[in-house]
């Protein structure tokens, strides 16, 4: 059935350019021009009209790597959202409110004991614990119960909510990070040229940096973990068919539980890694709940590496629509997802069923 | 039958809540809908407002005309459909005649537009400071006794060009139609001084990742226009300073407010020293300021200072009471009497004498304030002028005023 289909493109481009090329060919051509086109808006020394088009050179590398780093972020909580959807079937609408008590957490510890690392530490053990708890406690009861599970995670995104505004009021937080990672550092693309010739370099936050390095390490490391190891191979399993790895002897609530835990745990520890970058409000646990919806409906449900593709599309036309189009930029995110499920409604890497 | 049975059931439980209710309401007690932003990005400026309402409530010792008075909360996330849908609770599901709020510009411009649907409903103001809350198209039941977002301004465009030397300003606001008043508050006179205004940034309330904005600023202005409340403005603030901003900061009313002043976290290096304007001074020295000071400070949770929040909404508030006293408490006409009551009231706040215009809208003083460290390192806005009794067309005549246009996005411009 694809195959045809793929044939069919095939005829139809190999039409449109004499023949010779593959789709797979045009496809390569079209990602190495993209990839060369951006390489040399980060290198080169930007003409007139280029500066005229995209405010200035400083404007739009900040753009990019801004949409970069707050990908890592989106990755981070997107992540183990996923997870816990494509083996549980459960949408877990209160993983906002997961990332909000990881901040609200990682704050109180890093005052009390002056030290950051802690925090983080205590971020991901103890929303880890909460997800746990709240496996056992309440979705193991509701299995196979899809609706009554999502309206269960409403409510308790809603009680989470209010009790986090009891003990934390309204007031805006801000976690500090270290004095190792904080400042400036400049990176080698030259943002503009002083008339002496003196070359200006792009000065960027080394903690944003950093957060997208962590990123990018996490989703390694879960892919490692997901194609490498036997949890991860039992995990997969139960993704592709629940009922059959339960059949053959293995513990599924075991693995669901570690799942749960691991995707909770995530969560509270991009909440204190974001709380740093940015700041802790009420309020965030919806926008990073609807974040992730968003990035994982156009990255496919259940795939680690659609998380991924989706929190970076997500990210980069967030930052580039604030800076651009301001007015518009939040129907951008929107537009995304709809031409996502418009044209495959099983998201970018997810598989239909 | 069982369907039947059930909803008789149903009927005899509503109706045996629905009758203490009714006796209560025979015991003169008055019920008051207050409408603010207990969710969502503004909420710490929500949970203050309430504090200045309760202040006003303990004031009249809960009693006015009368009747003993009991406030309702209504919860809005400083979007206008949540604004108008917690109004409609308050007024078609507790039947409230009274309302105090909203909180928010555009807020405030919807429930407006809902006042004129419920003509019997007297709607007083919260904090909401959009220009056409009152200015176009008002509703003849909707009252402010608070003044409006381009009055806070009054002064600020001056001083920042002749006593602070700045020629040439970049804007960064929110995108609704507070912040556009406040910008063409202070435009108003800056742009008439000689200054100029060469790009304006406007940003989704609640955003969180302001370096790209910060990135695109022209690097050749003097200083940089800041109106972002609550959480956007702490989150633009410390990423500015991580970005090693250079330019000094003009603030709008609400960003160098009590309730972004007293944000945990180290903003302290760069507030210090940032000019704004508004309706309340946290270093005014008057004997009227500092009463009402110790009474806010009575609520539970209060800040240092109240914030222009906690005073606006003591204002409405007071006002509401003041003209329910000259009623004795009788709203039995619909209302008729108390609004000709609230339209005709003068009275002194801590902030001074307010009154109000043909449109509903508050007349009173403006102050012009600087940030500075306190004695014991909690930041505070420093009394530099006092505007007294500002009008809503700045002084100008309203003719010349209203052809200036609907405030907007590109409206004023000077580049």
């Amino acid at each position: 059935m694809s195959d045809n289909a793929d044939q069919g493109r095939q005829a139809l481009i190999g039409s449109g350019t004499g023949g010779g090329l593959t789709l797979r060919q045009v496809r390569t051509l079209f990602w190495l021009i993209v990839a060369a086109a951006l390489a040399w808006l980060f290198i080169a020394r930007w003409p007139e009209w280029l500066d005229g088009l995209l405010i200035s050179k400083k404007a739009f590398l900040s753009a990019i790597l801004n949409g970069l780093t707050l990908a890592g972020l989106y990755f981070l909580v997107a992540s183990g959202f996923t997870l816990v959807f494509g083996l549980m079937r459960n949408v877990n609408l209160a993983h906002g409110s997961l990332y909000l008590l990881g901040a609200y957490i990682g704050y109180e510890v890093a005052t009390v004991t002056g030290v950051w690392l802690l925090g983080v530490a205590a971020g991901f053990v103890v929303l880890a614990v909460v997800g746990l708890v709240m496996q056992i406690l309440i979705f193991r009861r509701l299995e196979g119960d899809d609706l009554r599970q999502t309206l269960v995670t409403i409510g308790i995104s809603i009680v989470a909510a209010d009790l986090m505004l009891a003990v934390w009021s309204g007031s805006t937080y801000q976690i500090s990070p270290p004095d190792w990672l904080q400042g400036a550092v400049k990176l080698p693309f030259a943002t503009a040229y002083r008339s002496n010739g003196s070359v200006i370099y792009l000065t960027y936050p080394f903690y944003r940096l950093v957060v997208f390095a962590a990123a990018v390490a996490i989703g390694l490391g879960l892919w490692l973990m997901l194609n490498r190891t036997r949890i991860g191979m039992m995990i997969r399993a139960g993704v592709d068919d629940r009922a059959m790895l339960a059949a053959s002897g293995k513990n599924v609530h075991l693995i669901f539980a570690t799942v749960f835990a691991i995707g909770a745990g995530l969560a509270g520890f991009a909440g204190v890694v974001g709380g740093s970058a940015l700041s802790v409000a009420p309020g965030e646990d919806v926008r990073y709940l609807l974040a992730s919806l968003v990035v994982v409906i156009v990255g496919g449900m259940g795939s680690v590496t659609g998380a991924a593709i989706g929190a970076l599309i997500i990210g980069l036309s967030e930052q580039i629509g604030l800076v651009y189009f301001p007015t518009y930029g939040v129907v951008l995110t929107f537009v995304i997802m709809v031409v996502t499920l418009s044209i495959r409604p099983q998201g970018l890497m997810g598989r239909a069923r | 039958m069982s369907i039947a049975r059930r909803t008789i059931l149903a009927l005899a439980l509503a109706a045996g809540v629905a009758l203490p209710a009714m006796t209560a309401a025979e015991a003169e007690t008055l019920k008051i809908g207050v409408l603010a932003t207990f969710e969502g990005a503004f909420t710490v400026l929500g949970e203050d407002s309430e504090r200045g309402a309760l202040t006003a409530l303990d004031e009249f010792a809960h009693k006015a005309g009368g009747k003993d008075i009991e406030f309702i909360r209504g919860s809005s996330d400083a979007s206008p459909d949540s604004a108008v849908r917690a109004a409609r609770k308050l007024v078609e599901q507790d039947g409230v005649k009274i309302l105090i709020g909203p909180l928010s510009g555009d807020e405030g411009i919807a429930v407006k537009e809902y006042a004129k649907t419920k003509p019997d409903v007297t709607f007083i103001n919260g904090s909401s400071a959009a220009q056409d809350t009152t200015f176009r198209n008002p509703a003849p039941n909707f009252f402010r006794f608070s003044t409006d977002g381009a009055q806070w301004m009054a002064g600020l465009g001056t001083y920042a060009f002749k006593d602070k030397g700045y020629k040439s300003v970049a804007v960064v606001a929110e995108d609704y139609s507070f912040p556009y008043t406040q910008v063409f508050g202070f435009m108003a006179e800056f742009c008439k001084a000689g200054g100029h205004v060469p790009s304006k940034s406007w940003v989704p309330i609640g955003t969180k990742d302001f370096s790209s904005v910060i990135a695109a600023l022209p690097d050749k202005v003097d200083a940089i226009y800041v109106a972002l409340g609550g959480a956007d403005a702490v989150n633009f603030l410390s990423q500015y300073q991580q970005a090693g901003g250079q330019a000094p900061l003009i603030g709008g009313s609400i960003t160098v407010d009590q309730t972004v002043l007293t944000t945990k976290g180290k903003l302290h290096d760069v507030l210090i020293g940032t000019p704004s304007a508004g309706p309340t001074a946290d270093t005014l020295d008057t004997p009227e300021w500092k009463a009402f000071v110790d009474e806010y400070k009575k609520q539970k949770g209060a800040f240092p200072s109240p914030s222009l929040f906690a005073h606006a909404y003591y204002v409405n508030a007071k006002a509401a009471l003041l003209a329910l006293n000259e009623v004795k408490g009788d709203l039995s006409d619909g209302g008729k009497a108390y609004r000709a009551a609230l339209a005709k009231l003068s009275f002194m706040t801590p902030t001074g004498k307010v009154s109000l215009d043909q449109n509903r809208e508050a007349i009173a003083d403006i102050f012009l304030t600087e940030v500075t460290q306190g004695p014991d390192g909690a930041l505070l806005n420093k009394l530099v002028k006092r505007i007294p009794q500002v009008n809503q067309t700045l002084g100008i005549d309203e003719a010349a005023f209203r052809a200036l246009g609907t405030v907007s996005r590109d409206n004023p411009r000077c580049p």
